[in-house]
């Protein structure tokens, strides 16, 4: 049995767990002081040494990004925090930018200190207004205390940090389109190269972390690689947070080292919710295949999901039991691509158009055998042809629960219609008015 | 500088060799695989992609299979396809596209389909077809049958942009060609992509058609930088760039279909950059022009004035045969022998060449071709006055002119040959303005201009920074019109200015309203000379600067001699075969407007000049004179003066050469060939008629002349100018000092018939400094300019960021005549009030 | 422009403010938009004619981002933005069926005000809450584990004139435009208020502690 590793979230619970004292009172700013006595070149050999990997779902070596930046050339260059937590079942950042906003902010520091940044921007959607004001106020008491702005800490070094509010758009979470949204534009992404490290903000060296990479920064720095090291598997170190949400007894956020199951995660969770079977669930969120009870133990690693054909993602797992309609599901993921597809590139844009109506049309139950292949070469056509990664990500969830359901899209076609009550997978008793509608704006 | 020149020599390109299609090719390091696969033709399909557009990556149709080396020299495939459009060509680089590899040949396949699935294949109504990368595409690679059989995207259509672009949104692929040409080539980003996704589409900000309440009119001088409309002077553009048919004009929508056209390539008629363009035509009727692609001069964009201004030659008041005057006083038809005769016989008798006693009361007659002629016919309008008619009374520039710009254009442009070219102006470091804005009068030179924006200083030494100096990023050096050369002077010493222009290549132009400041021309030659920046001179109208390689200035003979030089004299006759040159000195055209006004000139030879663009009141003159020749394209008021109309062809239906801005030679064929004849060919008969054989009847005859004559040589040349700089009129009272400039689409001749176009133009304003308006008590926004012209103007003030004491009015724009309502040139002092 | 001059002189200052915050002007676009919002209610054509000076824009190239995002609103937006999650999990979980009541309490749909200008409904995507799932947001505040009957609750009191209260989050919900100025990145004092921890977020944290697994050495 994996233990629970609370580090992010060990102080969630405390009193007023936001405020600045709070968070000194845990030992918060510490790890900068440390920092600060440093070369920034051995902080990014520690993070480097200490394995940390992308915890906004690419899962790049952190240190390595920031070990891509050009040599100073004593002109601007940014650290850029990714907030903008979009992508459906993930639900990590936010928690974690409520309850603990200093661990983000102190992270922010020793980061743009290693890679010589004097300006960092925090990147947060804009759906979450009171998680703007915990980072507006950290912010400015981190000003307060000395933690922010000229000669933090006596070390001669200076940095501002600027909280950003996004708009509501998907794809700013893809790094370069969170530039561009940045810098006062639609969030498209760019070409690549140049790489943000070379050519990001402003055109300048620019470092895109998550959220859950910076918060753990402190802790690697305050507490040591080995510490970190000592968690996780062989090639996905340290902890990280899982969050369970669906059909499970208690859904919520589970700090673990990476390798963990969902057996153990759902033992932890007490188990699926009355008991039921589980159908389905994303390891990563709504971009990633689909597994079945079959994948239960698979270690919850970068690598074994991505030998099990899917991806570890956010570690967002929702959980779906055997009332949920497969193809109700994959529709109104298709239906969010098609909403949040920037319009950039043609096979995101027309593709997920396309993709929808046939899910609609199959989940209505006006479907033809035809649809089913359609949906798989329309998919063809959009994976690894997209411009970026969010067309990828739309046709996972349709060739994965064809592969796995096949049937279930065959049962809409024949019956003609929807062969689950909806109601059944709801968490209360519908209202015996008229059947739900469907479609969606 | 020397070392960095020496250097420049010494550089080599460095290259990298990659095989496509199993095709080995070397190509410039940094070239994209898609360009260095034209380079060894092999076509790959695309949409977004445009060779003078920073790549968007976005249409996906180029996609290829690449294999590279990787750190260590092994060759790996690349796990999905890659956009041929956006990927550097590396050594050792593999590619196969469609031809060659299945993967490739599926993905295009693949994002064929999905382009077409919402695209409505209405191709027969479309005026693509025939000639649509989409269709054509479609055809080849394409599925024959559409697999989608879902609802397609539909919007209303066509949307107009402008009163001139029209956009069909459901027909669009959003390669983003056009709101890449707007924001990076013009600078006009009127148009952006809106909403999101399957929604999105190109557009303006237009709360109609983007679900926006609330709409408040903005206001009449904002409405230009609104983006209300798509008001860009090159918007003409993005239609020829649009692989698909979303983007139509409304002049040219449903006329034709491209495969009834012949296309033509020709010169550009409406400014001096001499710009490629090719006329499309059917059974002798223009149905549209378009850019050519000429790398030299105007890469691959026309101005809209270039594209869609040519409905005036085709016009009712299009003349077809000559006309003479009869008894009752009235023109009729008459045949050319009968023309000829007639109008040789009284220019005979103005000229007093009809050894005759009535010679003695002949006052001489008067040459003025405008200046929009080809070279040939400046020549042959020169040599006629100089042989036929024994004057040097022969001037193109009916405009603000000098005896100071005379002298420059002598001793500084003509028969200088090539001097700065538009690639100089896109290296200059430093470019300053003076007495030109680039937008309005130099058509596609404002593209090269802001081609090099970003490393380039521009500096402008004008009123105030007019939109086209601000996309320039200009830096103003502010004066008020007859103050330039003061301005200039002032550059000097460790002013910032003059730092700048010391850097190489750096280009000082000078634009053709610097005539109407004293001393601005002189001065500008010293700042070259102190500087080391070199001078371009940059007219408005396409003839200009043939005209002064043709002398058809009264002080200058071809190839920039002197005409009051007697060994540039004898040189000249003794090549044309004649005794002598007339040698008393020559009017420039207002002189010879006022002497004709006077009564102290007996007749006058008169070309394509609109009276409406003159400050004198060439009707009143035409009316004094006793006999009058008129060779024109269209019937104008100066017929109904003349006593012989010579109906003369317009560019498009007879050949020539302009001679743009650079003094380069843009020789063009007959585009149409009608019955038309040029000038020159009609001044060869009438030559003939008074006894001169003049040799212009052909191209080819004028051409041989030309060079033979060569340029000047040193002793033959005009000496340059030294004229003291003059001083800006001081503003008193209600007298302001007139600033004022042709728009580039306004109400000039050559833009009549087409309103589409018109449409386009700016809204007439005046401008006036805030303080100057509340000096001169300006409340209810309406100001009325008057200055003993013919009339007076009124328009909407604008209050912008200017000199003080100066109001600008558009030179010709609707409402604002000012050459012909107001009387005078810029400089002068105007009485401004407000209200009407 | 139809602003009077105390409104454009209020908007001239916040305008610099946040300005102030970056060191290329364009990227104060977002927050401005935001602060359109929070004095207009929704982004209005003046609204865009301001931002595009202030940031030397066209107003094609303001209106390309304001129709970009879907927070910003082209039309006069209730006071209270209800959003469902209609997304995947939410939906199978309930959301489906809390966004038909509400619609027909309201007698509106996706993206529209009642009458009174309350209450603007919207279906949402995923808003990073779904172990609250189903997940409901008024102007952009937390209301977790949603039913029916809650979110009727919730609508009515705010069609009746009421304050209403997140489950996690401040006090009570700011009307829309206040919440935009909070967006455009003004502080308006409400950081500290809470409404106490959400089971989901710290159930790993207690069932470790019970374990005794804390680590935080």
């Amino acid at each position: 049995m994996t233990d629970l590793t609370p580090v992010l979230s060990a102080t969630w619970d405390a009193e007023q767990s936001w405020k600045l004292s709070t968070y000194t009172d845990h030992g918060g700013y510490g790890a900068l002081t440390k920092a600060l006595g440093m070369e920034p070149a051995d902080l990014i050999a520690a993070v480097k040494d200490s394995g940390l990997r992308g915890r906004g779902g690419a899962g790049f070596p952190t240190g390595m990004k920031w070990g891509f930046l050009p040599p100073d050339d004593g002109l601007p260059r940014y650290l850029v925090v990714n907030a903008d937590e979009s992508e459906p079942g993930t639900c990590k950042d936010i928690p974690t930018m409520l309850s603990a906003p200093h661990l983000l902010v102190e992270g922010v520091a020793i980061t743009s200190y290693a890679i010589g940044s004097n300006h960092a921007f925090i990147y947060l959607r804009g759906e979450v207004v009171h998680v703007y004001r915990r980072l507006m106020q950290a912010v400015r008491e981190a000003y307060e205390a000395g933690h922010l702005g000229k000669d933090i800490h006596g070390s001669g070094f200076d940095l501002d940090v600027t909280v950003h509010a996004g708009a509501g758009a998907y794809i700013c979470g893809e790094e370069t389109a969170l530039l561009d949204s940045l810098e006062g534009r639609r969030g498209q992404p760019r070409l690549k190269p140049p790489f943000p490290a070379v050519e990001g903000l402003y055109a300048r060296p620019t470092v895109v972390n998550n959220v859950e990479s910076i918060a753990s920064v402190p802790s690697i720095v305050g507490k040591g690689v080995e510490w970190f090291t000592a968690m996780g598997t062989e090639r996905s170190k340290g902890m990280g947070l899982f969050s369970l949400s669906g059909h499970v007894a208690k859904p919520g956020q589970y700090e673990a080292p990476l390798g963990i199951t969902l057996r153990e995660l759902l033992e932890m969770a007490g188990g699926m919710r009355n008991g039921r079977p589980l159908k389905f669930w994303t390891p990563g969120g709504s971009s990633t295949p689909l597994f079945t009870d079959e994948h239960l133990d698979t270690p919850l690693d970068y690598e074994s999901v991505g030998a099990a054909g899917s991806m570890l993602g956010t570690r967002a797992l929702q959980l779906f039991d055997d009332t949920t309609c497969v193809v109700r599901a994959v529709t109104r993921w298709t239906e969010f691509y098609k909403h949040e597809s920037c319009g950039k590139c043609t096979p995101c844009r027309e593709g997920t158009f396309w993709l929808a109506q046939i899910l609609e049309r199959i989940e209505d139950g006006h479907g033809t055998d035809a649809d089913i292949q359609q949906l798989l070469d329309t998919c063809e056509s959009i994976l690894g042809r997209a411009f970026c990664a969010l067309g990828d990500g739309a046709t996972s969830c349709i060739t994965s629960s064809v592969k796995l359901f096949r049937d279930e899209y065959e049962q809409h076609i024949q019956q003609g219609a929807c062969p689950f009550d909806h109601s059944a997978s709801a968490l209360f008793d519908y209202d015996s008015a008229p059947a739900p509608e469907e479609a969606h704006a | 500088m020397t070392s960095t020149a020496d250097k420049a020599t010494a550089e080599t390109v460095d290259t990298v060799t990659l095989t496509i299609d199993g095709k080995e090719t070397t190509v410039p390091k940094g070239t994209l695989i898609i360009r260095a696969a034209e380079q060894v033709g092999i076509d790959i399909p695309r949409f977004c992609d445009h060779p003078l557009l920073a790549p968007a990556g976005a249409c996906r149709q180029c996609l290829v299979d690449v294999a590279a080396p990787d750190r260590e020299g092994n060759v790996r495939a690349f796990p999905k396809p890659q956009a041929s459009c956006t990927m550097q060509a590396m050594d050792g680089m593999i590619v196969n596209t469609q031809h060659t590899s299945d993967e490739a040949k599926n993905a295009q396949e693949g994002v064929m389909e999905l382009l077409l699935i919402n695209h409505p294949l209405d191709c027969p109504v479309c005026d693509k077809g025939g000639e649509c990368p989409l269709q054509n595409q479609a055809l080849s690679h394409g599925r024959s049958e559409s697999r989608f059989i879902d609802v397609k995207r539909v919007f209303e259509k066509p949307l107009p942009l402008s009163s001139e672009i029209l956009l069909d949104r459901e027909r669009c692929v959003l390669c983003q060609r056009c709101t890449r040409f707007s924001k990076e080539i013009a600078g006009d980003a009127f148009i952006d992509l809106q909403n999101r996704g399957a929604m999105q589409q190109i557009g303006t900000f237009d709360e109609d058609v983007l679900g926006f309440d609330g709409y408040e009119p903005i206001g009449v001088a904002a409405e230009d930088e609104s983006g209300r409309a798509f008001s860009s002077y090159y918007s003409g553009n993005t239609v020829q760039i649009c692989p698909v048919g979303a983007l139509t004009s409304a002049a040219y929508r449903f006329r034709s279909r491209p495969f009834d056209l012949v296309s033509s390539p020709g010169i550009s008629e409406h400014d001096s950059s001499g710009a490629a363009i090719r006329t499309d035509h059917r059974r002798g009727t223009i149905l549209r022009r378009l850019s050519d692609n000429d790398p030299v001069v105007n890469e691959e964009w026309i101005t809209d004035k270039d594209r869609f201004a040519f409905s005036w030659q085709n016009l009712s008041d299009r003349l077809e045969r000559p006309l003479v005057r009869g008894d009752d006083g009235e023109l009729h038809e008459a045949s050319w022998p009968d023309a000829i005769a007639r109008a040789a016989e009284g220019l005979k008798a103005a000229a007093g060449l009809t050894g005759t006693p009535a010679d003695k009361k002949a006052k001489g007659v008067g040459v003025l071709p405008g200046g929009r002629i080809t070279m040939e016919d400046a020549y042959a309008y020169q040599k006629f006055a100089r042989v036929a008619l024994g004057t040097n009374d022969v001037d193109v520039r009916t405009r603000t002119a000098s005896d100071e710009e005379q002298e420059f254009l002598g001793s500084t442009v003509a028969g200088s040959g090539m001097g700065v070219t538009f690639a100089d102006l896109e290296k200059a470091p430093t470019v300053l303005l003076a007495g030109f804005e680039p937008e309005d009068e130099g058509g596609v030179v404002f593209l090269r201009l802001r081609k090099a924006y970003g490393t380039q200083r521009v500096l402008t030494v004008a009123p105030f920074l007019s939109r086209g100096a601000e996309k320039l990023d200009a830096t103003l050096i502010q004066a008020v019109p007859g103050g330039e050369a003061a301005a200039l002077a002032s550059i000097k010493g460790a002013a910032d200015a003059a730092e700048s222009l010391q850097a190489e290549g750096s280009v000082i132009i000078v634009g053709e309203r610097l005539a109407g400041s004293p001393g601005a021309l002189s001065e500008a030659l010293r700042l070259a000379k102190r500087t080391g920046a070199r001078l371009a001179w940059i007219p408005r109208r396409a003839g200009e600067r043939g005209a002064v390689e043709a002398g058809a200035l009264p002080g200058l003979l071809p190839g920039g001699r002197d005409a009051t030089a007697a060994s540039a004299r004898d040189a000249i006759a003794k090549a044309w075969g004649v005794d002598s040159l007339p040698e008393s000195p020559g009017r420039n055209a207002a002189e010879i407007i006022a002497a004709a006004a006077s009564g102290t000139l007996s007749g006058l030879v008169i070309g394509g000049v609109t009276p409406s663009d003159l400050t004198d009141d060439l009707a009143a003159a035409l009316a004094r004179t006793d006999f009058v020749v008129s060779l024109e394209v269209r019937r104008t008021d100066v017929a109904r003066y003349a006593d012989v109309v010579l109906p003369v062809a317009p560019p498009s239906e007879k050949p020539g050469t302009f001679v743009n801005w650079e003094g380069r030679l843009r020789g063009f064929a007959t585009a149409i060939r009608t019955d038309a004849i040029s000038d020159h060919r009609a001044l060869d008969f009438l030559g003939r008629e008074l006894g001169a054989d003049l040799k212009v009847g052909t191209v080819a005859d004028v051409n041989e002349q030309l060079a033979l004559l060569g340029a000047a040589g040193k002793s033959e040349r005009v000496k340059a100018p030294s004229v003291k700089a003059g001083k800006a009129r001081k503003a008193a009272g209600d007298e302001l000092v007139l600033a004022s400039w042709h728009l580039l689409v306004d109400e000039g001749a050559l833009q009549d018939g087409e309103p589409y176009l018109a449409g386009t133009g700016r809204t007439a304003v005046a401008r006036l400094s805030p303080a100057t308006a509340e000096r001169i008590g300006v409340k209810d926004g309406v100001v009325t300019l008057t200055a003993g012209g013919r009339g007076t103007i009124e328009l909407p003030v604008a209050l912008t960021d200017m000199a003080d004491g100066v109001v600008w009015v558009p030179a010709k724009s609707p409402g604002s005549w000012v050459a012909q309502e107001l009387g005078v040139h810029p400089g002068a002092l105007v009485r401004v009030k407000g209200g009407i | 422009m139809t602003y009077d001059g105390e409104t454009l002189a209020q908007l001239e200052k916040d305008a610099a403010a946040i300005l102030g915050r970056y060191p290329v002007a364009r990227s104060a676009l977002l927050p401005l938009l935001h602060l359109v919002q929070s004095v207009d209610g929704y982004v209005s054509p003046d609204g865009i004619a301001f931002c595009a000076r202030q940031v030397d824009l066209t107003s094609a190239e303001v209106s390309a981002v304001a129709t970009f995002y879907t927070q910003y609103k082209r039309r006069p937006n209730g006071e209270y933005q209800v959003g469902v999650c209609t997304n995947t999990l939410c939906a199978v979980m309930g959301g489906d069926e809390i966004w038909r009541q509400l619609s027909e309490r309201c007698g509106v749909g996706h993206d529209e005000t009642t009458a009174d200008g309350r209450v603007t409904l919207e279906r949402i995507e995923c808003n990073a809450a779904c172990d609250y799932a189903p997940v409901m947001m008024v102007n952009w505040e937390f209301f977790d584990n949603m039913t029916p009957e809650r979110a009727l609750r919730v609508v009515d009191d705010i069609l009746e004139g009421r304050d209403v209260k997140p489950t996690r989050g401040s006090a009570k919900v700011a009307p829309f435009k206040e919440m935009s100025r909070v967006l455009a990145g003004f502080e308006d004092g409400r950081a500290d208020e809470d409404q106490g921890l959400g089971e989901p977020t710290v159930v790993g944290l207690k069932a470790a502690r019970e374990q005794g697994w804390e680590e935080s050495k």
